[in-house]
């Protein structure tokens, strides 16, 4: 049992790149379609729309399995450049959690834009503001603030959905718990270790949203 | 009120009793389902293949009544120790490493162990001997083994987790490769043919079987795999049982009447027709 824990705390690294990479993918993803959505183009909305209705209402692991099994059915695919980042359990692994956890931050990034009371914007426009200076200076710090508890929320998930990455045979946390499982056969210990370490890891991400909520109310 | 809420909760005990009484004499018996052609599913999901098609002749001959359960490959041995079921017929191989933890009835069938690569890879010209046992000490068998390990040197090989032939690989018998692991040998099957990993260790009917319902051009290379990491056989798996305790006793006597069960099928060829109907050729043992 001893010996399983560098393997274990080895994994959890592996958990943390995949968690970090899909995150700043995820929060690129979200930004680009939440201002698409909150724009005056139809066609740019609808697309929006439906890219985060699809990836809110399928299952992550259903996402996963077609990026990664089902992608790789498709004979032209393999031979295209793609392949070089389709080939590799880890990026699909990437491009799946960043599509959806962009989705839930586009809607999160959404509601925090369309809140943001009349007055402030009205402010600006008082000021002479443009409308880009508007939109860097006020519109999305005050965002950030509205939205920080909810994003904090998807973080946490993510991090938890991360463990679907050992399905498709990436050795994260919950791929390395499960391997040592079958050599030791002890899936109790094992797993109460692998989910200490999954709270501790929330409970960092926690205190960090807490202490940024914190500064951003200060201001 | 208070007389009937008694009444109800007596009857309730006594149907739990009851039910739990005529539940304890039924042998549960565990597999994969997807390991064809030893254990799979049909289309409407229920358990198929050799397996199966024993353990029901099995009970039969033990005149006792089964049920078989599907478990996860992966959580097979732990759901054995925690009494999901009470024996493991799931292609299981008998190893030393496994004989630590639970018990094995004697074998029942055995077959050997093979790479697999798609038609047209590098690997598919490799020339080795035909077969390869492991138990036997020797030049020849470390010339295969070098042989081998110049050719895998630096190859992605798929395994299914925690099997004999994951083992093998990450022996270091066969040098340094990468072991990619996966749950399930479908998913072997599948990476096999996108191209993700090189080359893949199973049974070699599971190859054979694969290459055959999906059309793929799966081909096997090198020698076969017997003995040493490979085990002796496949055989039911079973608790370690002792006599202190009820259970324990229990599960003595369920290793003891498999054992005597296999004998009597053996005897009568049964083991023989259902290896043959479902590997195409007699894995009896």
């Amino acid at each position: 049992m001893i010996t399983s824990v560098p393997k274990l705390l080895y994994a959890t690294l592996i958990t943390l790149k995949l968690l970090s990479f899909s995150i700043i993918f995820g929060l690129f993803i979200g930004l680009i379609f939440s201002l698409m959505r909150i724009s005056k183009n139809t066609l740019l909305n609808k697309i929006s729309y439906y890219y985060s209705y699809i990836f809110r209402g399928t299952p992550m692991l259903v996402q996963l399995f077609i990026i990664y099994f089902g992608l790789a059915q498709l004979d032209w695919l393999r031979e295209s450049f793609l392949w070089v980042i389709l080939k590799e359990p880890f990026w699909c692994a990437i491009i799946a959690f960043s599509l959806n956890t962009g989705a839930y931050t586009s809607e999160i990034l959404r509601s925090a834009f369309q809140t943001i009371s009349k007055g402030y914007i009205e402010a600006g426009e008082s000021l002479g503001l443009s409308k880009f200076k508007i939109f860097v200076t006020i519109q999305i710090p005050v965002a950030i603030k509205q939205s920080l508890p909810a994003y904090g929320n998807e973080i946490i998930l993510m991090l938890k959905g991360t463990s679907l990455a050992s399905t498709v045979t990436l050795m994260d946390l919950t791929g390395v718990s499960k391997f040592i499982i079958s050599t030791t056969y002890k899936p109790v210990e094992v797993f109460i270790v692998a989910g200490s370490i999954y709270l501790f890891l929330t409970f960092l991400i926690h205190s960090f949203i807490k202490y940024n909520e914190k500064k951003y109310e200060a201001k | 009120m208070r007389k009937l809420s008694k009444t109800i909760i007596s009857l309730v005990a006594v149907f739990f009793l009851l039910a739990n009484n005529t539940l304890a004499d039924k042998i549960k018996i565990g597999t994969e389902g997807a390991y064809p052609p030893w254990n799979s599913k049909d289309a409407s999901g229920k358990l198929i293949g050799f397996e199966v098609e024993l353990a029901q002749e099995l009970c039969a001959i033990m005149k006792h009544e089964c049920t078989i359960v599907e478990q996860d490959w992966d959580g097979m041995i732990p759901a054995l120790l925690m009494r999901k079921f009470d024996a493991i017929m799931a292609g299981m191989s008998i190893t030393e490493e496994r004989l630590k933890t639970i018990n094995f009835s004697q074998g029942y069938a055995d077959e050997v162990a093979s790479l697999a690569v798609m038609k047209g890879s590098s690997l598919a010209n490799l020339q080795t001997v035909k077969s390869l046992s492991l138990s036997k000490k020797g030049g020849d068998v470390k010339k295969t083994l070098d042989q081998l390990k110049n050719a895998l040197a630096g190859k992605t090989i798929g395994v299914q987790t925690g099997t004999i032939h994951q083992n093998f690989l990450e022996s270091g018998d066969v040098g340094k490769v990468n072991v990619r692991k996966y749950k399930t040998q479908d998913e072997v099957n599948l990476d096999l043919a996108a191209g993700r990993i090189d080359a893949a260790l199973a049974a070699a009917v599971a190859f054979t079987d694969y290459a055959a319902k999906s059309g793929k051009p799966v081909v096997l290379v090198g020698p076969t795999f017997s003995g040493g990491a490979f085990g002796n056989g496949v055989g039911v798996g079973i608790r370690k049982g002792d006599s202190s305790s009820t259970v324990g006793k229990r599960d003595a006597k369920i290793l003891k009447d498999f054992n005597k069960a296999i004998n009597t099928a053996r005897k009568k060829g049964i083991i023989s027709k259902l290896a043959i109907k479902h590997f195409g050729f007699d894995a009896s043992m």
